[in-house]
């Protein structure tokens, strides 16, 4: 059987956000426990703070970070489409627009820090 | 499973937290600069009304939205509904909503710790 | 049509509502041959007891829909030099449908969900009524004249991953057609419209992936009008609610 070829960018869109919302969604509870050992255990705490300096800890979080920013830019991808009835032309070049912005401004905080 | 009730509050959660997600981008990339502990965060977010403000909304929105979404992935997948479906919705919502409260409380109430 | 030495090696499905499984053809190839020539010659040529539906051969009865190499198309206008892999064509019912008999699938449940979305035009003039002026340059004409070119195939319904998840979601023709209502100046129920769309399994179950626009074969795009449903029903319950 040929599996139907759903490879439109539409589609990848939705994959990405269901796969990262769901990601996010599983992490959260692990980010609040480790958040609160402020009040139980801060030597712990401490001990999962320091394992960020490992590399392979590092590469998890921007994969985090890259989850989230793509479910943020994603999600505000959908809430335009559905409550703003622009043209595709329009939309064309809001979407231009936000990512030259944030081009701009995270070239100026990575100078910036 | 989502009707125009579950849907719009899919999406206010979601209009809610685009700002906050944004913040919370900036302040990982820059916290993490110069390395984290758990001193770091507290000196940043302990005794804030405006950071406790801040993170509780998010945890409020969070819960909601993660818990909308988890519903329609198993919905969809699982084929769980009814009475099943909407505990588990109910139950993702409190124990994020329970735990990221916790994890605020932890990181702003002075004396906390 | 000018045969060639060339033959395609087809699987078709055969069977019913229970089941069944795909039977290998060899189909002489030609020049601008369809799908549904293919199709066609199978039955003509090989195998009468072969079912499949059509009318037009032109695509506008829209009752030739199948699965193609694993895509929902309108068998009648696909070129087979469009969709030949290997020289290998599978051909199949339409998808999240019940199967009749081999490629004929059951359209009641597409057809159902049509009325469900509240479909049924509500007229508010008599035949005695002057007939009513109809600008087409507003917008909610315009909105209307971007979907009404549908012809009811089901492509979009099979290409849909909500549908197959969902067996209640009403899908994205039936939804398409509540859009185009709802936005014709001469329908006056706008108000059953909007709660047939917000049903269980109503307009707000999209998830946007946009399969119905991609593989629609008039380049409709069912997903903006759901779109368009969703931002209606929202802007109807906080003009009410509040």
């Amino acid at each position: 059987m040929i599996r139907p070829h759903r490879s439109h960018p539409l589609w990848l869109a939705f994959v990405l956000h269901r796969i990262s919302g769901l990601a996010l969604a599983l992490f959260l509870p692990v980010h609040f426990w480790v958040l609160s050992l402020m009040l139980t255990d801060r030597e712990r705490l401490d001990g999962f703070l320091l394992l960020t300096e490992n590399a392979v800890v590092k590469l998890a979080e921007f994969g985090l970070v890259f989850l989230l920013a793509v479910h943020i830019f994603g999600g505000l991808r959908l809430l335009a489409m559905e409550f703003l009835p622009w043209t595709s032309r329009q939309k064309t070049a809001a979407a231009a627009a936000v990512g030259v912005s944030i081009l701009v401004s995270g070239t100026f905080l990575f100078q910036a820090i | 499973m989502l009707d125009l009730k579950l849907y719009l509050l899919q999406r206010l959660s979601a209009v809610v937290m685009a700002p906050l997600v944004l913040g919370h981008l900036a302040v990982i990339i820059i916290a993490v600069q110069n390395g984290l502990t758990s001193e770091e965060i507290l000196s940043r977010t302990q005794g804030s009304f405006g950071w406790a403000l801040f993170y509780g909304t998010f945890v409020a929105a969070v819960s909601v939205h993660a818990a909308i979404g988890l519903r329609v992935i198993v919905f969809e997948t699982l084929k769980l509904k009814g009475f099943a479906l909407n505990s588990l919705t109910w139950a993702v919502f409190l124990g994020l909503f329970l735990m990221g409260a916790r994890a605020v409380w932890a990181v702003t109430a002075v004396g906390a710790t | 049509m000018t045969e060639t030495d060339k033959n395609i090696d087809v699987s078709v499905w055969r069977g019913g509502p229970s089941g069944g499984s795909f039977q290998r053809f060899e189909v002489p190839r030609q020049d601008s041959q369809t799908v549904l020539d293919v199709v066609a010659w199978i039955q003509q040529n090989d195998d009468p007891t072969l079912s499949y539906r059509f009318a037009c051969r032109v695509g506008m009865c829209g009752s030739c829909a199948m699965m193609v190499n694993g895509e929902p198309r309108w068998t009648c206008r696909t070129h087979v030099d469009k969709v030949l892999k290997n020289d290998r064509l599978e051909i199949a019912p339409l998808r999240n449908l019940p199967v009749i008999k081999d490629l004929a699938a059951d359209m009641d449940p597409f057809f159902d969900k049509w009325r469900k979305a509240g479909g049924v035009f509500h007229p508010t003039k008599s035949r005695n009524d002057p007939v009513e002026e109809i600008s087409p340059l507003e917008e909610e004409r315009q909105n209307a004249n971007a979907g009404i070119e549908c012809i009811n195939c089901g492509v979009c319904f099979a290409a849909c991953d909500v549908v197959a998840g969902n067996p209640d979601y009403l899908g994205p023709a039936a939804l398409n057609r509540a859009w185009t209502l709802l936005n014709d100046t001469r329908d006056c129920g706008s108000q059953s419209i909007l709660a047939a769309v917000s049903q269980g399994g109503g307009c707000h179950n999209c998830h946007s992936m946009g399969n119905c626009a991609h593989f629609c074969p008039n380049e409709l795009s069912p997903m903006t009008s759901i779109a368009g449903l969703k931002r209606a029903t929202a802007l109807s319950i906080l003009r009410s609610g509040s």
